[in-house]
């Protein structure tokens, strides 16, 4: 399992494991978790279109994600309610389906995406996860206390005249670049997995904020270890064993 | 100017004017009290100090580089959050000295777990004692009991000594006039 074939799969969805369920929390603290699910599908569209294309997937999945999320800002006045998360869900979900029927590269590169193929991750992917992780967290370490001081206290935050649209758009770009970054790596709905369930169960569990946080990163990454093994000895592809392995321990914790 | 805010002819409101013309100047150390009926504006002229509301007519002049904490009567948020009184404090850079001892223990529980009294008085603190030259304060005493009405209307008194400004909203007549050097009742607005 350790040899070199494996290790740079688990190294890059190891990176993912730990910045997904810390960026779920922020997700879950703007009730923004169902944009996760937007800008993996949206993300999915753009790598099959850069395919079909014959651009780099990898750019193409970034470059739509990172376009989805700061046009949200924009969208978010005329589209209360959470409906820019679900219109960016179901434009990227149509996008990718109808250019993986009717173009058979495309078609395998979908399976891919949808299946979370963990698996054939190679070098490039380990840099990008290796790069992008760590600067992810810096700047959601730094875009923290006005996140949560703009949910807790949004009158506080606008009285104290501080402009809240550059740390908004700001998570929302980094959002989508990381949601972008994972679903190359774990698939869709394992990148959505990763964003949900431990930050669902943290928030029920932790006394505070800094404990929110370990508890998530706790189940994110205990969760992807044993997804990892269980799926690499049962043969099976990895994004739905992550997705079945946070759900049961989602249930037996709740 | 001189003081911390000065006030004139104040017309206030959201999608149209909702007061009638206020005054006031407010100096540092001073408590000032609104009260009046319910709709006649209170909460809104807190919001135009705050600049939120739309000032209509009459102009607001703050003191240069004036920093103002705004308490509403809105509840954080804080429902399946795993979010603490300290968390709170780290928020706003309040201090924890002086609350009371009923709650200085309650600090590190979950604010979704605690009483509504004791996560109001919460909520408020973390406004109340951020560093401010400003404090507005919408209602402040609502969900307390006597024992957190008596602390409160003792801590206000020790914001202003320390030199903070602060404009108190309430209905609660005996506090305003406990804790207010002075108090502008406001009338309705007779603009429909």
């Amino acid at each position: 399992m350790w040899s070199e074939l494996f290790l740079v799969p688990f190294l890059t969805g190891l990176g993912l494991a730990i910045l997904l369920p810390l960026l779920g929390c922020y997700l879950r603290l703007r009730d923004e978790w169902l944009a996760a699910l937007a800008y993996a599908h949206v993300a999915a569209a753009g790598a099959l279109a850069a395919l079909v294309g014959t651009l780099p997937p990898a750019a193409g999945g970034v470059a739509a994600a990172a376009l989805a999320g700061a046009a949200k800002r924009f969208l978010a006045a005329r589209l209360a309610g959470g409906a820019s998360h679900a219109l960016l869900l179901l434009s990227g979900w149509a996008v990718a389906v109808l250019l993986a029927a009717n173009h058979p590269l495309a078609e395998r590169l979908g399976h891919a995406l949808f299946d979370g193929q963990l698996y054939f991750s190679g070098s490039g992917q380990l840099w990008l996860v290796a790069i992008g992780a760590p600067l992810a967290l810096l700047a959601l370490r730094a875009l923290s206390g006005r996140l949560l001081l703009a949910t807790v206290y949004p009158d506080f935050y606008h009285a104290r005249g501080i402009a809240a649209w550059p740390a908004q758009t700001g998570f929302d770009v980094l959002a989508a670049l990381a949601l972008a970054l994972a679903t190359m790596s774990l698939g869709v709905m394992g990148a959505f997995a990763l964003v949900f369930i431990p930050p669902w169960l943290a928030f029920r569990r932790a006394r505070d904020w800094r404990r929110g946080l370990l508890v998530a990163l706790a189940i994110g990454v205990a969760g992807y270890a044993g997804a990892f093994a269980l799926a690499l000895t049962l043969d099976q592809p990895f994004g739905p064993v992550l997705a079945l392995v946070l759900v049961v321990v989602g249930l037996i914790v709740a | 100017m001189s003081g911390l805010l000065h006030i004139e002819g104040l017309v206030a409101g959201w999608q149209r004017p909702a007061t009638r013309a206020l005054d006031l100047r407010l100096a540092a150390g001073e408590v000032v009290g609104l009260t009046g009926p319910n709709g006649v504006g209170k909460s809104t002229v807190l919001a135009a100090l705050a600049g939120r509301a739309t000032v209509f007519s009459g102009r607001i002049e703050r003191m240069p580089g004036l920093r103002i904490a705004l308490q509403t009567q809105d509840v954080p948020p804080v429902r399946g959050l795993p979010l603490s009184g300290r968390d709170l404090f780290g928020l706003t850079g309040a201090s924890a000295d002086g609350l009371p001892s009923w709650l200085s223990g309650r600090l590190e529980e979950r604010l979704d777990r605690l009483s509504g009294g004791q996560r109001h008085y919460l909520a408020l603190w973390a406004v109340l004692q951020a560093p401010a030259d400003l404090v507005l304060l919408d209602e402040p005493t609502n969900n307390l009991d006597a024992a957190g009405v008596a602390h409160l209307t003792e801590h206000l008194r020790d914001r202003a000594l320390s030199g903070a400004g602060l404009v108190v909203v309430s209905h609660d007549a005996a506090f305003v006039e406990s804790v207010c050097d002075r108090t502008l009742v406001m009338e309705a607005c007779d603009v429909e």
